[in-house]
């Protein structure tokens, strides 16, 4: 079980909180400590508004431990309207509603589950926007 | 019961899971008796979905619709009775994931499918006692009923949140609450059990009905108002045919609270029923009408409430998801995949 680290990603798998350099205004997900842009270390917390594009995707038929119960899914790299590109697994998705440049927005869902007697883990997955 | 200052609903949102399962394959799987098709579905929450992304998403639907800063809730409660942990709230990571902690109060609630209502007279308290600007409550549950248990027909997943706040913010404003609650055991989970128990008839007649009637009718009796000067009226939903039932045996109109009814599209989802009917109510309602609103918990209580559409209704919720697009939203799922997204199928 990884308390410590669960806790420490909590701000950017629950809210999508990145990083925004307070010198060139770059916007960085997840966090930084240094902008790859400038070189500045003046960054802020800046929460990013979940809504994106997808860049490219796959389907998963043989996941990684912890995720196994889940597969097939896909998981695709989505290109967020402030800039920065986030891997991350689809959901509430078939076959047909999958493509490059489809409009996603961010979903909170249960990522994974350490046994039935360990913490369950919720962070971000990316679903289609809903239809009006 | 009213609060001395004025208080009403200042945003709401509701979230339903997008799988469904037809009534009728549940019959075809324990029974084989060829029920027709197409007549009742449940939602069914997916592999990654449980009471708390349910509850998360209501609330951040409810947020934008609210538009306020997030810091200013001081508390967010939920209820329910299919709590992903034990032993640690739900409603810490609801808080967290729309933004409100560290300073906000935090709780989940309990009373079979009325712990919602409970936590909006006590988030109507809290705002009408000027202890806090802004609260948030809601209902949430992936309602869980044992393999081949009648009750495994309607048991649905989804949750609504509202976000309680001053009168002159308002798209509703409360006009009174009033609770009934008497100790019927009607409808229970033991600790540790995975699968609650019921009394069957007996959770119609004296639980159900007898309850709802007795808050209603305080509640019209304490603001000097009959049925028919409520133009949409929300009862707690086990099924389709309990609150219409109850809305005849008190007078209403059968067309000013079937459209409310979703237990034929979504089953019942236990906490989430009665305030996802509120919630479609909301999305409909004109400045000007009454909305009453009464839950129902097994064991037993009623909260019933009434309150008032204003002006503002039209303009906020446009910033809101109506509820009719989570109820068009639907893929149907057989029951092995069902099984399956429910966890009744274990690999170890």
């Amino acid at each position: 079980m990884h308390f410590a680290r669960s806790w420490r990603q909590q701000s950017s798998n629950l809210r999508l909180v990145g990083s925004r350099c307070a010198s060139c205004d770059a916007i960085f997900f997840p966090e930084r400590i240094r902008c790859t842009g400038c070189g500045s270390s003046e960054l802020k917390d800046y929460r990013l508004s979940g809504r994106g594009t997808i860049s490219t995707v796959t389907r998963v038929f043989e996941a990684p431990r912890g995720f196994e119960s889940q597969v097939p899914y896909f998981a695709a790299l989505v290109e967020l309207e402030e800039g920065p590109i986030i891997c991350a697994m689809l959901t509430d998705v078939d076959q047909e509603d999958v493509s490059v440049g489809k409009k996603v927005s961010m979903v909170t869902r249960r990522i994974l589950a350490h046994g039935d007697d360990g913490p369950i883990i919720y962070a971000y997955k990316f679903t289609p926007e809903l239809e009006g | 019961m009213k609060p001395t200052r004025a208080v009403g609903v200042i945003g709401y949102g509701g979230y339903i899971p997008r799988y469904r399962i037809d009534a009728a394959e549940v019959d075809r799987v324990w029974r084989g008796s060829g029920k027709k098709e197409g007549r009742s579905f449940k939602a069914v929450p997916g592999p990654d979905e449980d009471t708390t992304t349910i509850a998360i998403q209501a609330a951040r639907n409810a947020m934008d619709m609210a538009s306020i800063d997030p810091e200013e809730l001081r508390a967010v409660w939920f209820g329910t009775e299919s709590k992903p942990y034990a032993v640690k709230p739900t409603s810490t990571i609801v808080a967290d994931a729309i933004g409100a902690l560290p300073h906000a109060n935090a709780a989940d609630w309990e009373f079979a499918c009325k712990p919602g209502t409970e936590a909006m007279q006590a988030a109507i308290g809290m705002v009408g006692s000027d202890m806090a600007r802004y609260a948030m409550c809601g209902g949430a549950d992936t309602a869980q009923a044992k393999p081949g248990d009648v009750l495994e027909y309607t048991t649905g997943a989804g949750g609504a949140a509202f976000i309680l706040g001053p009168g002159q913010e308002s798209v509703a404003v409360l006009q009174a609450s009033t609770s009934y609650v008497t100790n019927t055991t009607d409808f229970f989970r033991r600790e540790g059990q995975e699968y609650p128990n019921h009394g069957q008839r007996f959770t119609g007649e004296p639980a159900y009905f007898h309850h709802i009637r007795s808050s209603v009718t305080t509640l019209m009796e304490e603001i000097g108002a009959g049925p028919g000067d409520f133009t949409f009226a929300v009862f707690h939903q086990p099924n389709s045919q309990f609150p219409l039932r109850v809305a005849a045996e008190l007078g209403f109109a059968r067309d000013r609270v079937e459209p409310f009814v979703l237990t034929n599209l979504v089953g019942n989802t236990y906490s989430g029923a009665a305030m996802l009917g509120f919630a479609k109510a909301l999305d409909v309602a004109s400045p000007g009408d009454r909305i009453l609103l009464a839950s129902y918990g097994s064991g037993a209580g009623s909260d019933a409430f009434s309150y008032e559409v204003t002006d503002k209704i039209i303009e906020v919720r446009k910033r809101g998801v109506p509820i009719e697009r989570y109820l068009k939203r639907k893929k149907l799922v057989d029951y092995a995949m069902y099984a399956r997204y429910r966890g009744k199928l274990r690999r170890n």
